[in-house]
């Protein structure tokens, strides 16, 4: 239950409050009255709940203390320059690509490609001036939540982010890569990036959300809306590797319709502190909802994902496989919840959360929920915690191969095994590629620890 | 399937088996909760000033705390001045052998399948397995064997008794394993608990006979707060039972027990639960409320709690036998099966604390939700920094039966340790119309097939009970589902 109480983090609602006041003249559509009206009710909420404390159930495993306490500003408006932009994709694969750096569209650096008929990829301010009304329906109106204070915060102050409009049967061949650069300057900085995507029935394209940075201490906090009408098909794939000294917490919103197929997948290995959020609304019989994910997490890191899937209506599935390693002082959080609603006959409902902790000091904290109303489901969970499987060390040093660089082995397909979960092959490579970084960094640190 | 429905439903019609009333002179303390009834329970049981100061310090802290409201439970606000705390069989001078015992009461005993007269069970059986001691609202009314028990140094007698009688071991482990501070309803019981069991089994012993507490409310509008302490010494073992039921009426009465389990050095206790509290009618009229704390601590090397519960009375059940695996080598296990039809709300599971090295757990829990019932299962596991090598296995499977009941898994998994390997399953299903089908093609009526499925699928819980239980237990999960099929 939401405790109303006062919290002691509450208190720094009033930053934000403030800052919404001052600066909502400023803000994108502040002409229109619909999304005005929208921000007012959005910072009217936040104000009420604030940061939520670990009194808040939901928030149990995760302290914000740290995001309430420091006293983010705007990010500074001077253009940094960027050399080199990162990108899970080999150029051979690239399609259009929008970039943001510290919450700001950088169209320099984007290049929109050429879309199909029917297909709109634009920033989400600039789509705010030339298509108001394809917004107006689903801004801020797609399953929000009482629950999520971040995502009111979000609603209330974001700048920019990126619109993908898919006309009814358009599709795209090529993945639309969504680049979210963080920089950091001198003070602490918050951005509160948004996407929107609407896929009209029938249409179908894949959406990378990457989101990166290169240092410094800001607060990203995204929040995702994502319309997938009747028979419309989405393969939407996060990549958070922001900076070391990060914090990233992104809610993601999800309305499905009838015959809708959603195929998520979150790589987490950035950010000091982060929160992936899914919250899934299946609101019509035969839609598929595929939500996966892994983690890898060192040093001081604390990654959280957490997902609330409704299944609101007979003969839907939903299937979720969480991989994480968790190294050193890190501590990883999962907690999937799956609602069956009264009359969600016939749904088919999985999820799995393994996780192995690889130092003496990390921490897995996993909580996974089943809320069920109507009897004819088959609905299971799973979750598996603990170190490598000593017999499966001693069959591959068996073979000669050294005990560090079996358990090595191993644990890349214990990663590979959730990153087998994507169903586009280049996105697929791409994601193995950064986790294979990420365990030759590893194995090069304790080669010289060694 | 419409057809073969109502003979099922007619067939559910049955009530509820235990819900007689006994109609005896009682001593009741007037309604209502302040310090005065405090001191008048502890005078009634003739306490020690220790005692006394316990309660009350305990009542004191209890006024400052707030009813938790975290359970999936919903229930109108409990008016704790509405009760009375203490009603006992009036009788003229204390019993000194089961001769002496009210003969209204050991014919209510009867009547629950409960002999209390030694003798009987002598006579039909060579070597008498059960010793009860029988708790009838706020009193004590017999502990059978007591004689028997004694010759190998094993304490059985009630709690008040225990109190007067074994001050120093009372003292040092009442309040040790669940503090009167641990939550509102344990910190309740510890101001006015009135009855229940106390148990010791001295070094090396092994329990000659099952023991066996039967708690029975009889009066009305009274709550019922059990206080139950287990110690079991160096290398002992015991294997404990506990049975409940209250007569059937429309007004909800309050039962907060707390349960204390000590194991020592490869010390062993078996505790079982077969809960058969007034469930409330189809409507959700009356029904106990039962909110347990029960808590075991394997402080020694090598012990091993197991708790079995049969859940299958109370309006709502909020109640989490846990185990705090201290001792190197400790075992705690929780095999449940929680069944609610009706109205009923259930929200009940387990926490192991993983504390030593090697520790070991395995909770097995069984959730049945039939009619417009909730079910929720709820446990923690806690592997501690420390506890290395510790592994648990869990596996929560439920069952629903009907569109209009709830089934809900939650829970909780923190690990600390990277030696540790936890492992948790949960599934949800319904029973399938091949298998009913398979039943009823050989000849089973629809609630026999019912019952059959069911049994089965509780099986793994069912075969901890003891053996003179375990048929019991059959039954009434059988009895229990009734009028569920449709």
């Amino acid at each position: 239950m939401a405790s109303l109480e006062t919290s002691p983090a509450a208190g720094s609602a009033g930053h934000w409050v403030d800052r919404f006041r001052s600066e909502a003249a400023g803000l994108p559509g502040a002409r229109l009255p619909w999304l005005l009206e929208r921000r007012q009710a959005a910072i009217q909420r936040f104000a009420e709940q604030g940061f939520p404390t670990r009194k808040v159930e939901a928030w149990r495993y995760t302290d914000l203390r740290d995001v309430a306490r420091l006293p983010f500003a705007a990010p500074p408006a001077a253009a940094v320059g960027i050399d080199r932009l990162p990108s899970v994709l080999d150029d051979a694969s690239r399609g259009p690509r929008l970039v943001f750096v510290d919450g700001a569209f950088r169209a320099e650096l984007s290049s929109a490609g050429s879309l199909p008929e029917g297909v709109t990829v634009a920033s989400l301010a600039a789509a705010l001036e030339t298509m108001p009304d394809r917004l107006e329906p689903h801004l801020g109106r797609v399953r929000p939540s009482p629950d999520t204070p971040l995502a009111a915060l979000n609603a209330a102050l974001w700048t920019d982010g990126a619109f993908v409009h898919l006309a009814r049967g358009a599709a795209l061949d090529r993945p639309i890569e969504l680049l979210f650069l963080g920089v950091g300057g001198e003070a602490p900085a918050a951005h509160h990036p948004r996407i929107l995507i609407v896929a009209e029935a029938g249409a179908e394209a894949t959406v990378i959300e990457h989101h990166a940075g290169l240092g410094g201490v800001y607060f990203s906090n995204a929040a995702v809306e994502i319309v997938a009408e009747a028979g419309a098909r989405l393969h939407h794939y996060k990549l958070q590797a922001e900076g070391a000294e990060a914090f990233h917490v992104a809610t993601t919103t999800l309305a499905m319709d009838r015959d809708a197929a959603y195929d998520g997948f979150v790589l987490t290995q950035g950010a000091r502190l982060s929160r992936s959020e899914l919250r899934p609304w299946l609101g019509a019989p035969g839609i598929e909802c595929r939500l996966s994910g892994a983690y890898m997490v060192a040093g001081r890191q604390h990654a959280d994902h957490t997902s609330v899937i409704d299944h609101a209506a007979p003969h839907c599935t939903s299937r979720q496989v969480y991989h994480g390693v968790i190294d050193d002082q890190a501590r990883a959080v999962f907690q999937g919840r799956i609602n069956v609603h009264q009359d969600a006959q016939k749904t088919d409902g999985y999820q799995l959360n393994r996780a192995l902790l690889l130092s003496d000091q990390a921490e897995i904290d996993s909580k996974p929920e089943l809320e069920i109303f109507a009897d004819d489901v088959r609905c299971s969970h799973g979750a598996t915690v603990g170190d490598l499987d000593e017999e499966q060390i001693f069959y591959l040093r068996a073979r000669g191969i050294d005990r560090a660089a079996a358990r090595s082995l191993l644990i890349a397909g214990f990663l590979m095994q959730a990153v087998e979960e994507i169903r586009i092959e280049a996105v697929r490579d791409g994601f193995a590629e950064k986790v294979r970084g990420w365990l030759d960094a590893r194995a090069a640190g304790e080669r010289r620890n060694a | 399937m419409a057809a073969s429905v109502d003979p099922v439903r007619e067939f559910a019609e049955q009530k509820y088996k235990y819900g007689f009333y006994t109609d005896i002179e009682a001593d009741t303390a007037p309604k209502g909760l302040n310090e005065d009834i405090v001191r008048f329970i502890s005078a009634k049981k003739e306490e020690p000033e220790w005692m006394l100061e316990g309660r009350l310090k305990a009542y004191r802290q209890w006024l400052t705390m707030a009813e938790p409201h975290w359970g999936k439970l919903g229930y109108p606000p409990i008016d704790y001045q509405d009760a009375h705390y203490y009603s006992a069989p009036r009788t003229k001078a204390k019993p000194k052998s089961l001769d002496e015992v009210d003969p209204e009461l050991l014919r209510t005993y009867e009547k629950l399948g409960i002999p209390l007269s030694e003798q009987e069970i002598l006579a039909g059986v060579e070597n008498p397995r059960v010793a009860v001691d029988a708790v009838f609202d706020s009193v004590s009314v017999a502990t059978t064997f007591k004689k028997k028990l004694e010759e190998v140094g094993v304490i059985f007698c009630s709690i008040s008794e225990a109190i007067r009688n074994h001050p120093d071991l009372v003292r040092e482990y009442m309040g040790s394993v669940v503090p009167a501070a641990d939550n509102f309803f344990a910190c309740l019981n510890s101001a006015v608990f009135t009855d229940g069991s106390f148990v010791y089994i001295p070094k090396g012993v092994r329990c000659p006979m099952e023991l066996s507490t039967y708690f029975r409310i009889n009066a009305k509008n009274t709550g019922q707060f059990e206080r139950t302490l287990i110690i079991a010494d160096a290398g002992s073992y015991v294997s404990y039972l506990e049975g409940c039921t209250a007569p059937q009426r429309d007004e909800h009465q309050l039962h907060a027990a707390v349960v204390e389990l000590v194991a020592l050095d490869d010390a062993e206790i078996k505790y079982s639960t077969v809960q058969n509290w007034y469930p409330g009618d189809e409507n959700g009229k009356g029904g106990i409320y039962n909110f347990v704390t029960k808590r075991a601590d394997c402080r020694g090397r090598n012990s091993k709690v197991s708790w079995t519960q049969v859940e299958t009375g109370s309006a709502i059940t909020w109640k989490y036998p846990s185990c705090i695996l201290r001792g190197d080598n400790s075992q705690g296990e929780f095999y449940s099966v929680a069944i609610t039809n009706n109205m009923q709300q259930a929200d009940t599971g387990t926490k192991m604390i993983h504390i030593g090295r090697n520790t070991r757990s395995r909770i097995i829990s069984k959730g049945i939700s039939a009619g417009k019932a909730q079910n929720t299962y709820r446990g923690l596991v806690k592997i501690m920094p420390k506890a290395d090598g510790a592994r648990n296995f869990t596996q929560c499977d439920s069952l629903l039966i009907g569109d209009r009941c709830g089934a809900h898994t939650v829970p909780y998994i923190e690990n600390r340790n990277r030696g540790a390997r936890v492992e948790h399953e949960a599934t949800t299903a319904k029973i399938s119309e091949d298998q009913l089908f398979y039943c009823r093609q050989r000849g089973l009526s629809a609630e026999d097939a019912v019952a059959l499925i069911v049994n089965g699928f509780c099986k793994q819980v069912l075969q901890e009970l003891p053996m003179e239980f375990a048929v019991e237990a059959q039954k009434l999960v059988g009895i229990s589902l009734e009028g569920s099929v449709g």
